[in-house]
């Protein structure tokens, strides 16, 4: 028994759920940051898994700009969220429901 | 075999972080969760002979971006008051319904295309099959064949640094004190 490129991708696939579970479940911004990187590299995962399958480089190559593009994110997406604290004290998206500071 | 007892030995413990990080009230142990997910990551990309991605993933993943959740997480505190109230109706139910329901799709077109479909054949003439990526492989196609959109991501980090900057400098504080004299 040898571990095949559809054990990682079935594997890949319940992360990526999970980690969608948690953006639609938490309230919390900053768990739903996480939630967000659990995607991100469930993702990143099946470019490798299937590039090794492959033979090919470029899925290596595409997991580092996806890590590129997810710490641009989350430095954007973290001075958003202290920003949001410095102004309401919460990080509860559920209190950040009108489109006015 | 050694790799069927690492994979499922560290797919156990990234599953267990990722219900950890789902799960926790604390959001210290949903970063702990996370790292512990990320962690088993750079181990899946060592058995895919992903050495050079492994290594990045843990000083950027599990050391940098890590670490900046901590930091936020300690700049503005524990907030374990997470309120559960829904404010759109029946949102738990659906959000398990959607949740499932996209796990469904996804494990069965991965089924239909990796079990059941066809045998894809003719993509090893361009591919090697035993490849490593080391940082001369992956550097090779990185500076070779994607410069631009290499070049692209340089311009992605400088502007997502200059736009945290800008929130920083020009943040809540500065709107604050214009805010009087527009009421005024």
């Amino acid at each position: 028994m040898t571990v095949t490129v559809a054990w990682y991708m079935v594997f890949a696939a319940v992360l990526f759920s999970m980690g969608a579970a948690g953006v639609l479940l938490r309230r919390n911004a900053l768990v739903m940051f996480m939630s967000i990187e659990l995607m991100l590299n469930a993702v990143n995962l099946t470019f490798i898994a299937v590039g090794s399958e492959l033979g090919l480089i470029e899925g290596q190559v595409a997991a580092l700009f996806v890590m590129v593009v997810a710490a641009a994110e989350v430095t954007v997406g973290l001075a958003i969220l202290v920003a949001v604290f410095r102004r309401r004290s919460s990080a509860n998206v559920d209190e950040l429901s009108e489109l006015r500071g | 075999m050694t790799e069927v007892i690492l994979f499922g030995l560290f797919a156990a413990v990234a599953l267990a972080g990722a219900v950890v990080m789902l799960t926790a009230r604390n959001p210290v142990y949903s970063a702990m969760g996370l790292l512990v997910v990320m962690f088993s990551m750079a181990l899946f990309y060592v058995l895919l002979d992903a050495h050079f991605v492994a290594a990045v993933q843990l000083l950027v993943y599990a050391g940098a971006v890590m670490t900046l959740f901590l930091f936020v997480i300690m700049m503005i505190g524990v907030d374990k008051r997470e309120d559960n109230a829904e404010s759109i109706p029946f949102q738990r139910p659906i959000t398990f319904v959607v949740a499932g329901g996209l796990a469904a799709v996804v494990v069965l077109a991965g089924y239909q295309a990796w079990v059941t479909g066809p045998e894809v054949t003719g993509i090893d003439s361009f591919g090697s099959p035993d490849l490593v990526g080391t940082i001369e492989t992956v550097a090779d196609s990185l500076f070779g064949t994607w410069t631009i959109a290499f070049l692209s991501t340089v311009l992605l980090l400088t502007i997502a640094a200059l736009g945290t900057i800008a929130l920083a400098l020009f943040g809540p504080t500065a709107v604050r004190e214009t805010e009087p004299e527009e009421g005024a």
